[in-house]
């Protein structure tokens, strides 16, 4: 479906190209996007994940053809919408050609123009040959603005329109033309945190009862874990890790990664022995055996990524029943509604831990930490 | 699943879905070229002419010009009298504006309503008009203020006529311009910068001395160095008070040279290269502290307002400085041309005068030929530069705020060139051009069209740049993704969002065409007056009855647009610079 191959981005790269210096290397490049390659297959909903200027709405604005890339290829359905050649040239559809749908950040709904005219829009500024009658338009926007629940704010001016509502209408204008690919630029991050959750879910299930292929950036690792089919996990320009959300979450490749999607505790270690997926990890607070696919060999240097709610604490030990347990010494606690939060001090460590809320010991109490060891991370160090 | 791993295996092969196109002119490029070139013909062209005239004559280069205009013994008079004047109203207008920006941003000032009607003044008051108001007022044979204080102090005490009396009437003018300027500087400032100082204990004077006056200081320096400049430009006041008791600056020196026969062009053209010198200091100036200003002004957006400062027991002795600032910019100056438009002709107020009040002198307007046809190219001049120059103005922002085309700063640049141009060195250099033109435009009406659409360019640029920033580009980028082309985006999206500061643009050089006098009076020939020539003309025929009544039917025609324009959310005022 959607392709990108070794896509690259210089925040230079405009001065460069016309200079005509695009290939030489010797002078430091800044790279906004640097060499990405990615596939989205039909009917995804693939996710471009990354703190701020990791190059995750670069990338999509190149997909959209507002950013002109330096080189590599972007192709929709084996139509090529941007391709560099070796001495620099490149085809590059203007983005009024790609015929994509795209919600912005700010929504970027047309203050001057009615609900209705925002949607039919799209349709009225296509090539007079492909153009749809007046009717067939009203139909076609009708029914997307009844889709999206607007059906009866069609006449309404458009900046009357509630957040939430707005951020429907612009998702209307991005499929009113049913494009081959839908690109969301971080579409919730303007809304508050119940409504963003609610339209969370509205969302999820349009894209996967409509079956439109999306690319959607974000920053926020919940909401991506929440929607996507796929993430790509970026950072400084380059895609780190990719993959299902599950996967992600608990076999994270990097201390990047780990960090942040969720909250981690890291301990570092080196692994003393191997037998099939289980690893032994020597630890600087003991032996940590624990399951990955990572194959990792014996002697090298690790990090063991523990999640808080993988570690369940207790005042009584079981010895010898389970495999890791440690001991150690509530330092705090927090009361959050739906759990308590320990931090809790073993050896020169402190871990952070996540329980239900019946739980919840005394600071100063010495505890039992047991640890699942399919819920442990090995991250290799890099 | 898709993989990391991905990047690793062997391109595809693509097909290209379309094929090599040639390459045509898009709509957006031709229009972007026009109105790129347009720009540089205007800024540009006369100025070059302005240096070939001056350094160039038949038998080639030459600087007798200079030594013409600045060889004699009296030059060191002129720009003694020029630098005194412009300096002077300029220090005039930034106490009385400063002063009166302060007490309404920061003290409960009584009479608030008043500062801003008094702001509107030099958009509603052309130059010329105020000037002959103030003649009217504080002439020493038939000022009506003289006449006033005669029986305790003697005729002729006040005098119009001098350096003093010109520095009084630009400074006033110039005011409320400042007024507006440091009004926004005061604002600007974060209170809260005030307030932490008020915390650290120190006293309300210690505040304004050690915070307050350091941080609006680039404002007010910037402020004297415009005015200054605009003083040294304005042609109404020298031309009007100076030339009497032989008064000379750069602006009146350059009139009267071309008024004698033959006029010498080359030494007007050295003067008019020494004033632009002057201008052009002034402005760079004014910008390069404008600039080192931002690094330490500390502007946030926050709403907040301070408690005003209580004037306690000075309360009323500010608010009579209120009334007086007001009766005399604003009050005094129209009362005189109302009464004088009423009368028969021109006497001190008594019972007699008031008796013999009627309307003539607008029926005389209005069957007048001569007004009629001013009015008639006044308007005509009105609108077409201002719909021009609009149009224009609105893509070449969308050029400079949006496109990525090279150099794209220039077209900034050369939009705002003719601020720096005196008015009256743009009607001197457009004649140098249009005189040897080969087509026919000196002597009809499009050469003033021409001088008002170069002159009137900034403002255009100004507003469209402020509109077109406000927009933000993800409505346009959003049109492009929609499949709408340039043209279609720029109709149908960009074009109904900018309308607003259009029109307000619009109507703003609309006005500001009312007043314009200095490049017309170079430039106008007989049948081809403008209303601000027309006063010039009766000024000179000693006709102030039919003046006033003109005078007064200009105004409230401008305080008619005004009121749209403000009506409109433009602050006209701030644009003013």
């Amino acid at each position: 479906m959607l392709t990108i191959d070794h896509l690259v981005k210089s925040f230079d790269g405009e001065r460069r190209r016309r200079r005509g210096k695009q290939s030489e290397a010797s002078v430091a490049r800044v790279f906004a996007v640097n060499d990405v390659s990615l596939e989205v297959n039909d009917g995804e909903l693939f996710t471009l994940l990354g703190p701020s200027g990791c190059g995750k709405t670069t990338t999509l604005r190149s997909i959209a053809g507002l950013e002109r890339p330096d080189s590599g290829a972007i192709t929709v359905d084996d139509r090529v919408f941007f391709q560099t050649n070796d001495r620099g040239r490149a085809v590059n559809v203007p983005a009024n050609q790609r015929g994509l749908g795209m919600v912005f950040q700010s929504y970027a709904i047309w203050p001057h123009m009615s609900v209705f005219d925002n949607v039919a829009f799209p349709l009225q500024v296509r090539p007079r040959s492909k153009r749809l009658s007046k009717r067939e338009i009203g139909e076609r926007v009708g029914k997307v603005l009844e889709t999206m629940e607007l059906g009866k704010m069609a006449d309404r001016q458009a900046t009357k329109l509630s957040g939430g509502q707005q951020q429907r209408l612009a998702l209307a204008r991005a499929i009113v033309i049913e494009p081959s690919l839908l690109l969301l630029d971080e579409p919730l991050s303007n809304l508050d945190a119940k409504l963003r959750e609610s339209l969370r879910y509205e969302l999820k299930r349009l894209q996967r009862e409509l079956g439109i292929t999306s690319v959607y950036v974000t920053h926020d690792q919940i909401e991506a874990l929440a929607l996507s089919t796929h993430i790509a996990v970026m950072s400084a320009g380059n895609v780190v890790q990719l993959g299902r959300p599950r996967d992600i979450y608990q076999n994270p490749n990097s201390r990047f990664v780990a960090e942040f999607i969720g909250t981690s505790n890291f301990i570092p270690g080196i692994v003393r022995s191997r037998d099939g997926d289980r690893h032994t990890v020597e630890t600087t607070d003991g032996r940590l055996a624990l399951d990955s696919t990572a194959t990792l060999p014996v002697g090298a240097e690790v990090v063991v990524s523990i999640r808080p709610e993988a570690v369940e604490i207790s005042r009584t030990s079981r010895g010898g029943e389970v495999v890791n347990e440690w001991s150690g010494k509530v330092l705090t606690r927090a009361f959050l509604g739906d759990s308590v939060d320990h931090v809790i001090g073993v050896g020169k460590n402190e871990l952070r831990t996540r329980n239900n809320p019946e739980t919840s010991i005394e600071p100063g109490t010495t505890v039992y930490l047991r640890l699942d060891p399919g819920k442990l991370a090995l991250v290799p160090v890099s | 699943m898709a993989t990391a791993t991905r990047s690793e295996r062997p391109p595809r092969r693509l097909t290209v879905a379309r094929g090599g196109r040639r390459w045509w002119p898009t709509p957006k490029i031709l229009i972007g070229a026009g109105v790129a070139l347009g720009i540089g013909y205007l800024a540009i062209v006369p100025l070059y002419y302005l240096l070939w005239g001056t350094f160039f004559d038949d038998k080639g280069f030459t600087l007798s010009g200079f030594t013409r205009a600045y060889g004699n013994s009296r030059i060191g008079e002129l720009i003694t009298n020029s630098l005194w004047f412009a300096v002077g109203a300029a220090i005039l207008a930034l106490v009385v504006g400063t002063a009166l920006a302060y007490l309404n941003v920061r003290t409960d000032v009584p009479f608030k309503g008043l500062f801003f009607a008094a702001s509107i003044i030099p958009l509603v008051i052309p130059g010329i008009l105020y000037t002959v108001a103030w003649i009217l007022l504080a002439s020493p044979d038939i000022g009506l203020m003289n006449k006033a204080i005669e029986p305790v102090l003697g005729p002729g005490f006040f005098d119009v006529f001098t350096v003093w009396g010109m520095v009084w009437v630009e400074g006033l003018h110039l005011s409320p311009i400042v007024f507006l300027l440091m009004v926004a500087a005061f604002r600007s400032m974060d209170p809260s910068l005030e307030e932490s100082a008020l915390m650290s204990g120190a006293s309300r004077t210690t505040v304004f001395r050690r915070v307050t006056a350091p941080l609006v200081r680039p404002a007010i320096v910037a402020a004297v160095l415009i005015m200054t400049v605009r003083s040294l430009e304005s042609f109404e006041v020298p031309a009007l008070l100076g030339l009497q008791n032989g008064i000379f600056v750069f602006t009146s020196r350059i009139y009267l040279m071309l008024r004698t026969y033959p006029p010498d062009l080359a030494a007007a053209g050295a003067l008019a290269g020494g004033l632009l010198l002057f201008a052009v200091v002034g402005v760079a100036l004014s910008n390069f502290i404008g600039r080192a200003g931002r690094t330490y002004q500390t502007v946030t957006g926050k709403g907040f307002r301070p408690r005003p400062l209580e004037l306690g027991k000075w309360r009323p002795v500010a608010g009579a400085m209120v009334i007086v600032y007001f009766i005399f910019t604003v009050l005094a100056p129209l009362a005189v041309l109302l009464y004088t438009s009423l009368l028969k002709f021109y006497q001190p107020p008594s019972v007699a005068a008031f008796k013999s009040m009627n309307l003539d002198n607008y029926r005389a307007l209005a069957h007048m030929d001569k007004a009629t046809t001013a009015l008639k190219n006044s308007l005509f001049l009105g609108v077409a530069s201002a719909t021009l120059v609009m149009a224009v103005m609105a893509i070449a922002a969308w050029l400079v705020i949006r496109s990525k085309i090279p150099g794209r700063q220039i077209i900034d640049q050369l939009a705002f060139m003719p601020l720096v141009i005196p008015g009256l060195v743009l009607g001197l250099a457009l004649s140098f051009v249009y005189l040897r033109s080969p087509v026919p435009i000196y002597g009809t009406i499009f050469i003033l069209l021409i001088a008002y659409c170069t002159r009137f360019m900034p403002y255009g640029m100004r507003y469209a740049v402020t509109s077109m920033q406000q927009i933000g580009s993800e409505l346009e980028e959003s049109a492009q993704v929609s499949g709408a082309s340039w043209w279609q985006t720029f109709r149908r999206v960009l074009l109904p969002l900018l309308s607003p500061g259009l029109v307000a643009g619009w109507i703003y050089i609309l006005v500001v065409s009312f007043r314009e006098l200095s490049s017309s009076i170079l430039l106008y020939s007989p049948g081809k007056e403008v209303l601000s020539i027309l006063i010039f003309e009766q000024y000179e025929n000693g006709q102030f009855t039919v003046l006033s009544a003109l005078g007064v039917v200009m105004v409230l025609t401008l305080v008619v647009l005004v009121f749209i324009a403000y009506k409109l959310g433009a602050k006209i005022g701030l644009r003013d610079g």
